[in-house]
């Protein structure tokens, strides 16, 4: 359905620690670049200055696209609870960055839910994992 | 307006999860206090002693379930209780051929929702407390029986068992010195 295109998902916590992070390729491409890994971090918080500037213009959640760096767009979202989701695309795919966003929400509130969790601490969980890969694979990679 | 009255109906109702919670924040303090997971559970096992001791006065008044002429009342009863404190039905099988232990088997355990064991402490029996309130309860109506878990769904398994198991009848003791 969306055209294909690489993501990379984040979400960083209230000391600008990342507390998930994973990489999002088209099923048909199948070399990966590790170099992007740093770019992408690198990427990510410079773009979190915007988010927090941006986070108090509307009373929505999503934030849509707040940076651009070359071709990367960073697209945003925060939570009632300043936990701030990011992902850099390098496609336009605003209602699939969407659903995934609102997807990804919930996982991290039942996640957070657990009495063994502390927060802003780096989020291990195989079940998130594997769910992330599962709503990246339906609404971002298709 | 309407959730007000419906707390004036009974004040000393919360809500599921809040519980959930609150039962969960325990658990992780005492992990944090304690460090060692036999400790945690024993004291989970004690604190539900505790519980159970009183709750049954309450089980008793509120359900008025009728004096236990054996142990498959005493099942029945403890299903019941289960049903009236912790709004699950859970099934009573398992019964060993003497007829002297049965399984509490739950589908669902509510105090357990949204929870993962982590990966330091999965000897952990997080729903410990609920065998001393099998215990503790027993207790004070005069039967001493064991309780404990043999599976729960937080390790895998399919479904969370309790095993109990009775021990003896309790006598009244007349108190040392008095004749």
């Amino acid at each position: 359905m969306a055209v294909a295109g690489n993501y990379y998902f984040a979400i960083v916590g209230h000391h600008d620690n990342p507390v998930f992070e994973m990489e999002f390729t088209p099923a048909n491409k199948e070399p990966k670049k590790e170099d992007h890994r740093h770019l992408n971090q690198f990427i990510a918080h410079a773009a979190l200055d915007l988010v927090d500037e941006s986070m108090w213009t509307t009373s929505n959640m999503y934030l849509r696209l707040v940076d651009k760096f070359n071709e990367w767009y960073v697209s945003a979202f925060v939570t009632a609870g300043r936990i701030r989701l990011i992902c850099l695309h390098d496609v336009k795919n605003d209602d699939g960055i969407k659903s995934f966003f609102m997807e990804m929400y919930e996982t991290y509130i039942k996640h957070s839910m657990n009495p063994f969790y502390t927060p802003n601490s780096p989020i291990k969980s195989a079940a998130f994992e594997k769910k992330a890969h599962f709503y990246g694979r339906k609404y971002l990679t298709g | 307006m309407s959730r007000q009255s419906m707390r004036a109906n009974d004040p000393k109702k919360v809500s599921g999860e809040l519980f959930t919670l609150t039962y969960g924040s325990l658990v992780a303090q005492l992990l944090k206090d304690y460090e060692n997971v036999d400790d945690v559970n024993r004291q989970l096992e004690r604190m539900g002693y505790n519980i159970g001791m009183r709750l049954i006065e309450d089980f008793l008044a509120r359900a008025n379930p009728g004096r236990c002429y054996d142990l498959r009342d005493t099942a029945d009863k403890i299903q019941q209780a289960f049903k009236l404190y912790l709004g699950v039905s859970p099934s009573i099988g398992s019964w060993s051929p003497g007829g002297d232990e049965f399984s509490v088997v739950l589908e669902t355990n509510p105090m357990a929702e949204f929870v993962e064991l982590p990966d330091h402490c999965l000897g952990l029996r997080y729903s410990n407390i609920l065998a001393g309130v099998i215990r503790g309860a027993c207790e004070m109506v005069q039967l001493e029986v064991m309780a404990w878990f043999i599976a729960d769904q937080l390790k895998g398994d399919n479904v969370t068992e309790i095993r109990v198991k009775f021990v003896k009848r309790l006598e009244d003791a007349i108190p040392a010195g008095e004749d």
